[in-house]
């Protein structure tokens, strides 16, 4: 009765029941619109499912198997049935000399790589961005970026073969000084320096190639007011060029930190052998040796989980360091 | 860079000193693949004597035929180009419609999907239930085990999907408005504008399933499978433990040393043959990866 007198309030009724039913229909209205955004897309998701699958079955699903890290995993039983035995792995592989050498030896490599094989690009880079002659900066180019696509078999080939006592160029220039030959590949003193060495040589060259498009970007107006100046070249290098490609090399350092434990090991698989494992043997060679090889695939699986979540940590610091500094992160 | 005529006495020395530091850096970088070339095509006495510095020393192609005769060599080399080929396509076939796919705003759960992708390049299981998982699969010592086990990688993933991204929408508008599905759009649009992009990522697959060596070497037994890194590294490996055999050939037209760097030169010719791609698509390729997810 009140209502045809105050007009409003058949108005608010009408508002609120207008606002019932839109809810009351939104839900069934969503379901819809999910649906119909499924048969109008669904090509979409079948291209993607491929890819999904895959991820799931090769990448995701050893996730799953990790767990026999921490199980008594034998081949009959399976992953999923065989015993929980909890952290006995982890113990076994931190009171054995092999693992904790191996472990010592990951990070001495990788510190050696960092300390010599990071500055090596940047160096390269500069020495081309100072080279006139296009004609001769393309040829070395051409000629320094090959040796990062031959594989590391070969590689291996080359080194094996120029440092054998009998036959290796090594051995005869040493023989020219008087030297006796050395077999240098069984000697545990060498390894790391061939190792390291035989890195910077493969990858150096290739690696400069982010630093002289670093370069490129550097703006011509800085040098061409530093030659108005009469900067020389030299100074000019210090004072405009390392400055400008600074944030390169510390997200380069930072990526090259996080990846610190990926020690090339099929490199080392290749020259490494009982004589020199003293000294070259790497957690991911003594996986190869102790799972693969051996047969303990739950401890090696172990000794696996526990470089994998040292990487992890490692590269998620590294990027939150980077975020921190640059304000781009690198994912 | 330019005004070459103001420099002075001190930038002209610098310019020829490094000049000089960067050749000698190219010619270390040249020298050990012409020793390697000139020790293929030596005697295997001077070879192993130490007497083959920079050409070949009683030039033979002994070795060659060494190589060549070796059934293993053609069956390995045949399988390389197999393991390429078809990896390569199987890499293409899924990470083409899978990049497309995360690239569009309009694919549910988007930001889910991509860090489904992005998460496999941070954390791996590792080497030990990759390997348990490829055994429990049945996909060892078999072909398509070692073709398929390898196709899918993030960093390719989104190295392809950043690139479909900065494709602007109103390319395929037209294409949508005669009726295209998003197969097609895909075929007829993206594929045809996206040619470097695409060729950058087969490139990488090429180049890894050629000279992959090490998965290789752990799931294939069966030597009629065995991919051409493998038997190269078998040969270097017998060889040089054993002893006798090395000594055997001290005499002969051939040796150890020239025999492994026979098949050397055999398996880097491929790879020196794409060159001129690989250097023209892969600094462009790690320059778009540089900016991962």
């Amino acid at each position: 009765m009140t209502n045809e007198l105050d007009p409003s309030v058949g108005q608010t009724e009408e508002l609120v029941v207008e606002a019932r039913e839109s809810q009351r229909v939104r839900k069934p209205g969503r379901v819809v619109r999910v649906g119909d955004h499924f048969k109008r897309e669904w090509q979409l998701y079948a291209m993607l499912i491929p890819t999904i699958i895959w991820l799931l079955v090769f990448l995701y699903k050893p996730m799953y198997g990790l767990q026999i890290a921490f199980k008594d995993y034998s081949i009959f039983r399976g992953v999923a049935n065989s015993p929980w035995i909890g952290l006995e792995h982890f113990q076994t592989l931190f009171g054995n000399d092999q693992f904790l050498r191996a472990l010592k030896n990951t990070i001495i490599i990788s510190f050696y790589g960092l300390i010599f094989g990071f500055p090596m690009p940047i160096v390269i880079a500069l020495m081309f961005n100072e080279i006139l002659k296009d004609w001769f900066k393309k040829t070395a180019q051409t000629i320094v970026y090959l040796p990062h696509f031959v594989s590391s078999v070969i590689i291996a080939g080359i080194v094996i073969t120029a440092f054998s006592p009998s036959a290796g160029i090594v051995n005869t220039i040493l023989g020219w000084f008087g030297i006796d030959a050395i077999y240098f590949l069984t000697k545990p003193e060498w390894f790391r320096p061939i190792f390291v060495g035989t890195g910077i040589w493969q990858e150096a060259g290739f690696q400069s190639i982010v630093y002289l498009a670093a370069i490129a970007g550097v703006s011509p107006t800085l040098y061409e007011s530093a030659v108005v100046d009469g900067a020389s070249r030299w100074q000019m290098m210090w004072k405009i060029t390392i400055p400008s490609i600074m944030p390169t090399i510390i997200i380069m350092l930072i990526i090259r930190i996080g990846n610190m434990l990926e020690v090339s090991f099929e490199m080392i698989i290749l020259l490494y052998q009982p004589a020199t494992f003293e000294t070259a043997d790497v957690v991911n060679t003594f996986i190869y040796r102790q799972g693969i090889q051996g047969g303990q695939y739950d401890l090696a699986a172990a000794a696996g989980l526990f470089n994998a979540v040292v990487a992890f940590v490692l590269v998620m610091t590294a990027n939150t360091i980077s975020k921190r500094y640059s304000r781009t992160s690198l994912w | 860079m330019t005004n070459m005529n103001l420099y002075s006495r001190g930038d002209k020395l610098f310019v020829v000193v490094n000049m000089v530091l960067i050749a000698l850096f190219t010619l270390s970088t040249l020298y050990p693949f012409i020793y390697i070339a000139s020790l293929s095509m030596s005697t295997g006495y001077e070879a192993r004597a130490g007497n083959v510095i920079l050409t070949p020393v009683g030039f033979t192609l002994e070795a060659y035929k060494q190589v060549l005769s070796e059934p293993l060599f053609w069956s390995s080399y045949g399988n390389t180009f197999i393991y390429t080929i078809g990896g390569t396509l199987m890499s293409l076939a899924f990470i083409i419609p899978g990049a497309y796919a995360l690239s569009k705003p309009q694919l549910y759960g988007r930001r889910f999907w991509n860090l489904v992708v992005a998460f496999t390049m941070w954390f791996n299981a590792g080497l030990i239930p990759f390997f348990l998982n490829m055994r429990d699969l049945g996909l060892l010592d078999s072909y398509f085990g070692i073709i398929i086990g390898f196709a899918v990688n993030g960093f390719n993933i989104i190295l392809l999907r950043n690139f479909f991204e900065g494709i602007p929408q109103s390319f395929e508008e037209a294409a949508r408005m005669d009726g295209a599905n998003e197969f097609q759009v895909l075929w007829k649009v993206y594929m045809p504008l996206s040619k470097p992009a695409i060729a950058t990522v087969a490139l990488f697959c090429i180049v890894s399933r050629w000279n992959g060596f090490f998965w290789a070497m752990v799931l294939l037994q069966d030597e009629d499978k065995i991919p051409l890194q493998v038997y190269l590294r078998k040969v270097i490996a017998e060889l040089s433990d054993d002893e006798e055999f090395a000594t055997s050939l001290l005499s002969a037209a051939y040796s150890f040393e020239t025999v492994s760097a026979a098949i050397i030169v055999c398996s880097i010719i491929p790879i020196l043959l794409i060159y001129p791609f690989l250097q023209k698509y892969f600094s462009k390729g790690i320059l778009l990866g540089g900016v991962k997810e």
